[in-house]
């Protein structure tokens, strides 16, 4: 089969592998119908998370039919057309019982501070990812779920993690009515983090980022304000004018590992790895929230460490809480939205990419070019 | 509290400010405080170990499942090997990790050259794509690069004409 295959840091081709097969019980095989290109893909891409091997396929949002299943599934059956979390869940651990289905204890032998996920390193397990014809999906009882009849794949593949992790990002802020949130990051989890923050009641919703055309999609999709910090100064002092000197209530991080806007925190944390990743974002976060404010950290950062201000957590009194997005708990809630009009994934897609181009596919949405917000691959057996 | 199996009578006040509504990590979490009694529930069948798999030294074993997509080998897989006996919580688990992702980088150069395939760096680079949306940026960059390796090569072969002179 065709498959996405990392060779090294900014190296990826398409190229034929050996089909996946049923290796559990609980497993199931899928023809994948659609597969993104997740911004915490660019951070394996760039080569900054430990334990990424030669020879892997990424790709942790992607739909598919499921063609397989294994002895134990019972939850789905072939033919069925299905959205799959990037969560890898068992649904029987303690944490996967009490809903964090992102922290589940038996699927990720290589680390404990990170349940499984499909196609993102060792780290998270040591999967193939979705970026491929076929797919494994192990516990398929738990994680799958059918696609609700009339439902635009283009939707689906988004309810995999974007819309998840924008929303959990919005309900971590503990958004109150009338609440100042500014998001760091206009990617398209950002985005979706701006988007979502209304459905909490925010009052205002502001949004910073440095690529202008990201932030005019910003403006026009989740109807909030967009600023360029390379043209506002210094960005938490900007913030803290903008909001009578308090600072906002809630700050989200949704940009992680590859943030610009700071150039310690990029040679140390981008260039030399002294970091796990460049911290700029949570940095500005923690400066520019309000006393007893809240932070949310969706952006994803390296295993290792990273240099914050903590100091002015500890003196700000301030709430920091952070996780990989809960999918499974949280699709009921978010295919109610989409369905009902309320959010509109696919409006983020800019880009369709055959599988065969993967390569280039990578480098658009890498360097930001032709106005990418969010490209999708498409295989040559997806069929629709 | 819920789910507390051990008696606590003996400490004076022991629970007596409990809210069980302050609980920040709600809705996030619904707690049930299983964890409180170890790892003790019952697990998914075990997924076969077809390949080598390296856990971490946090935890007592494999997980149920995991996956098999890429099983160490060569020289970083005995590098990989020699970190997982590191804790997660240790630099010589993450740095060896890194080391050892960037010499696989070489051996899966050398792997495509014995199977016959010379790889196309410029492709799996994506310059194409690069080359049809930012062409002047990547007529920059290597005009920038070309400038750097001239200045360097300039400066060695100074360095070494230098070096006859004396």
């Amino acid at each position: 089969m065709l498959a996405m295959n990392y060779r090294g840091p900014l190296r990826v081709r398409a190229s034929q592998k050996p089909m996946p097969k049923i290796e559990h019980p609980q497993d199931a095989i899928v023809r994948v119908t659609r597969s993104c290109i997740c911004g915490s893909d660019l951070h394996l891409y760039n080569g900054s998370v430990p334990d990424t091997r030669v020879g892997m396929t990424f790709g942790h949002e992607f739909t598919g039919i499921v063609e397989e299943v294994g002895s134990e599934v019972t939850k789905i059956k072939v033919g069925d057309h299905v959205l799959v979390p990037f969560n890898i869940a068992c649904g029987q651990c303690a944490f996967c019982k009490q809903e964090l289905y992102g922290n589940c204890h038996e699927s990720n032998p290589q680390a404990t501070a990170v349940g499984g996920i499909f196609g993102y390193s060792h780290t998270a397990g040591g999967y193939n990812g979705g970026q491929a014809e076929y797919a494994r999906v192990p516990y398929a009882n738990v994680g799958p779920t059918i696609i609700p009849e009339g439902m635009d794949p283009d939707d689906a593949v988004l309810l995999t993690d974007v819309v998840p992790t924008g929303y959990q990002a919005a309900e971590m802020g503990g958004i109150q009515k009338g609440d100042t949130v500014v998001v760091f990051g206009a990617g398209p989890v950002g985005i979706m983090a701006a988007k979502c923050s209304w459905l909490f009641g925010a009052g205002r919703v502001i949004i910073i980022d440095q690529v202008d055309y990201r932030l005019e999609f910003a403006r026009n999709y989740a109807q909030c304000e967009a600023y360029n910090f390379n043209e506002i100064g210094d960005p938490v002092l900007f913030l803290k004018k903008e909001t009578d000197w308090m600072g906002a209530d809630v700050c989200i991080d949704a940009v992680g590992a590859e943030a610009a806007g700071n150039a310690m925190q990029t040679i140390t944390g981008r260039k030399l790895l002294l970091q796990a990743g460049s911290a700029t974002a949570v940095h500005w976060a923690i400066n520019s929230v309000k006393k007893g404010g809240i932070i949310s950290i969706v952006g994803v950062y390296g295993p290792t460490d990273n240099l914050i201000p903590i100091g002015n957590v500890l003196n700000k009194g301030l709430t920091i809480r952070a996780n990989q997005a809960s999918v499974k708990r949280l699709l009921p809630r978010l295919i109610e939205h989409v369905q009902n009009g309320v959010l509109n994934p696919k409006g983020l897609i800019t880009h369709r990419i055959p599988l065969e181009e993967v390569s280039d596919a990578y480098r658009i949405f890498s360097e930001k070019l032709d106005n990418c917000i969010k490209p999708i691959l498409i295989s040559p057996s997806a069929g629709l | 509290m819920e789910n507390t199996t051990k008696d606590y009578s003996h400490i004076k006040g022991w629970g007596i400010d409990a809210d069980p509504k302050n609980d920040p990590t709600y809705p996030m979490k619904r707690r049930t405080n299983e964890e409180h009694l170890g790892y003790s529930w019952e697990r998914p069948t075990l997924q076969p170990q077809t390949v080598e798999i390296l856990h971490s030294n946090e935890r007592p074993n494999v997980t149920a499942v995991f996956g098999t997509s890429t099983p160490p080998s060569g020289l970083s897989g005995m590098i990989r090997r020699l970190a997982f006996k590191k804790t997660e919580n240790d630099y010589g688990h993450w740095l060896p990790l890194i080391l050892a992702d960037r010499i696989n980088v070489v051996e899966g150069i050398i792997e495509d050259l014995r199977s016959g395939h010379v790889p196309n760096i410029f492709a799996e680079k994506g310059y194409k794509a690069e080359w049809k949306y930012n062409r002047g940026g990547l007529l920059r960059k290597a005009a920038v690069a070309a400038i750097l390796s001239y200045g360097v090569v300039a400066y060695f072969r100074a360095k070494k004409k230098r070096k006859h002179n004396y």
